[in-house]
């Protein structure tokens, strides 16, 4: 009986599912307010009502009921419903060009987000956050898990990618005390962020350079303690940088990292990295972790592969160290320090290595995890690492391991599941 | 003018003289043998052609071209295939990937191709995998494309470590001991793949190999060698009765 309830739920494509989230989210935008008030809660539960539970144990079972109400039985009945819509329109859409097909995805997944984040500022700014941290677990990803090597400098690359866009836009567009009058009008600011971002990626990545070439002319350890170094050489710089106001960090960055801005940014990273991990190209990294002797002798120019993609890596961590600076409007040194990089080494090794899907799963899930647990306060650093070491034990690659991300096969249509068999 | 020529290479570990003053001439289209008691230095050999260790001594030409010092990645994409005596393959990867990897160095999309997925890409990618599979049809494990190696048996890790090695589309094969391990039945097995790629190919040859009856059926002639230098070269037949050959590898009474 319970399995005839399950199945027809493989058939649903990924647009059902989608399809059924929007209706929960616009259901929650109508409905919400009157219901949580109903059941006793003040407001809509920002975060799945985790920080509610935590503070006011009595209130769980209201919780859970407005989370079965508000999201698992609409999403359940919508995607149940629209099977057979979801799929046709699956199908349809596969006659255009995969581009369209994923741009028509990608929409209905802003638009998903955008419904759910409206409700409050603070779902905004963490979504944000955790987009920001997606792009940043990926690129991390790509050194730690798909070379294989050890690498501690994401950090620096992103301080790198923040105070370089921060300086551009700060000394261009905004009348500020440290660099004189705005020398270009706000309006062309939108344009030129893009920009900014790029450059910052663009600095990271040459930061990136000075660790690549001393430690991969060998392979080991080097890289995790040349790396290490670094992230601390780029933070006392900083510190020391009387031109960016040194420790007590650079402030009033234009409100430009909107959440369409960072979705599309995100979109972007996550796009570029399984564009080139997918590729032979980027396999050469597995290749290359896998057993670097066998490359070479396969023709792999081995320490190219590995330079590119650090800088690569690099490059992505700077582009969301500049989201980061613009998302907050305010840096300092301190952020870019080893509890980021823990934070950032949790994400990828959470998630699972060598995988697209596990380092978005890593970001999200420690992401949302670490801002739900924030009444715990100091007990939340106990969770969340007893979490990882239950992973490290039971999966000791990560949830989501060595997976590619396909995204044809992601997106298709499940029609006939007879078919196939 | 002999194919591959290398001439008088020595090479050190330290004090210890691994290779001493060898010398190597293998035609177009030969299938040459090496042999040898164990720690002799044969796999030094191989890989001071391929270029992993750089020689201490001498000078390697492939075709008349001098290709020592080189880096490996590019001593191979110039026709120097080899296999590894304890199969180096990468564990996580599947057996076609293992064969579209061998095409790296004849890429032409770039990095630019590689990030943002061009048309140009998928085309090429969709060549290298056509002309990977139709080798894999050829080797006998088309079946396997999509197996991860680790999940292997020995005797199909062999052969795709053989077919990356042809991917590469050498000129030259280098295989180190291709039979270790294997039981009688793969043994006939991978002579017969031995000979129909040296048919098939055209290549040239240098196998190292420790079972006589494999040396005797494939190679036209022998090198010996002991202690880092050659102490006999020859027809199998000649090799095989040789007083200093068999002294190498069974030691006599002098030793004892």
């Amino acid at each position: 009986m319970a399995r005839n309830i399950w199945t027809p739920y493989s058939r649903v494509p990924l647009l059902g599912w989608f399809f059924g989230a929007l209706v929960a989210v616009t259901l929650e935008r109508l409905a919400g307010t009157p219901l949580a008030q109903v059941l006793g809660l003040q407001k809509i539960p920002v975060l799945f009502g985790f920080s509610v539970m935590l503070k006011n144990p009595v209130l769980i079972p209201n919780v859970i009921l407005y989370m079965l109400i508000i999201y698992v039985v609409p999403t359940a009945v919508t995607t149940r419903l629209s099977i057979s819509l979801a799929n046709g329109i699956a199908a349809s859409l596969f006659r255009f060009p995969m581009a369209i097909t994923a741009a028509v995805h990608l929409a209905l997944l802003y638009a998903i987000l955008h419904v759910w984040a409206e409700i409050s500022d603070y779902r905004v700014l963490v979504l944000r956050l955790t987009l920001i941290a997606v792009m940043l677990t990926l690129s991390l990803n790509v050194i730690n898990g798909y070379m294989g090597e050890f690498s501690c400098s994401h950090p620096g690359f992103m301080a790198l990618g923040a105070y370089c866009a921060s300086v551009l836009t700060i000394g261009l567009f905004v009348n500020a005390q440290l660099f004189g009058a705005a020398s270009l009008p706000p309006a062309l600011g939108p344009f030129l962020f893009p920009v900014a971002l790029i450059l910052g990626g663009l600095v990271a990545s040459i930061g990136a350079l000075f660790v690549a070439i001393p430690s991969f002319r060998t392979r080991g350890d080097y890289l995790a303690i040349i790396s290490l170094a670094f992230m601390f050489i780029v933070k006392s710089l900083i510190e020391n940088l009387e031109f960016v106001r040194g420790s007590r960090g650079l402030s009033g960055q234009p409100d430009w990292a909107d959440l369409p801005t960072v979705f599309l940014w995100t979109v972007l990273c996550v796009w570029s990295i399984n564009n080139f991990v997918r590729s032979t190209i980027g396999k050469a990294l597995n290749a290359v972790r896998d057993n670097e002797m066998a490359a070479d002798a396969m023709t792999v120019n081995t320490r190219r592969t590995k330079i590119v993609a650090f800088l690569f890596a690099a490059f992505w961590a700077g582009v969301a160290g500049g989201l980061f600076a613009h998302v907050m409007r305010y840096v300092n040194p301190g952020t870019f320090g080893i509890q980021n990089l823990a934070e950032v080494l949790a994400m990828v090794y959470f998630g699972g290595l060598n995988s697209v899907y596990g380092s978005i799963v890593g970001a999200v899930s420690i992401s949302l995890l670490g801002e739900a647990l924030r009444p715990l306060e100091i007990f939340k650093w106990i969770i969340i690492p007893l979490l990882l070491i239950l992973v490290m034990i039971y999966r000791p690659t990560g949830l989501i391991a060595f997976r590619d991300l396909d995204v044809t096969n992601l997106l298709k249509p499940k029609q006939k599941p007879d078919a196939e068999v | 003018m002999p194919f591959l020529q290398v001439r008088n290479m020595s090479h050190d570990f330290g004090g210890l003289r691994a290779v001493r003053d060898y010398n190597l001439e293998i035609g177009s289209g030969q299938i040459r043998g090496l042999i040898g008691p164990n720690g002799a230095g044969k796999t030094t050999v191989f890989n001071l052609i391929t270029g992993i260790y750089k020689a201490s001594e001498g000078e390697i030409f492939l075709d008349g071209r001098k290709i020592d010092g080189l880096p490996p990645h590019r001593i191979a994409s110039l026709g120097v295939s080899r296999t590894f005596q304890n199969l180096l393959l990468w564990r996580h990867m599947t057996v076609l990937e293992h064969v579209k990897m061998a095409h790296y160095s004849k890429i032409r999309y770039g990095l630019f191709g590689a990030f943002f997925g061009t048309p140009g890409r998928h085309r090429e990618e969709a060549e290298i995998e056509e002309k990977a599979v139709r080798l894999l049809g050829r080797m006998g494990i088309r079946h396997l494309a999509d197996q991860v190696v680790l999940n292997l048996p020995y005797g199909a890790q062999r052969r795709v470590e053989m077919a990356r090695a042809l991917a590469t589309e050498p000129r030259i094969l280098l295989l180190d001991e291709p039979t270790a391990g294997m039981n009688p039945e793969e043994l006939v097995q991978i002579i017969e793949i031995i000979r129909r790629v040296h048919g098939e190919f055209g290549l040239s040859i240098l196998l190292i190999e420790h079972r006589m009856k494999v040396v005797m059926e494939l190679c036209e002639t022998i090198q010996t060698l002991d202690f880092g230098a050659v102490i006999a070269e020859g027809t199998p037949e000649e090799i095989q009765n040789n007083p200093r050959v068999i002294d190498a590898y069974l030691g006599q009474e002098r030793a004892v």
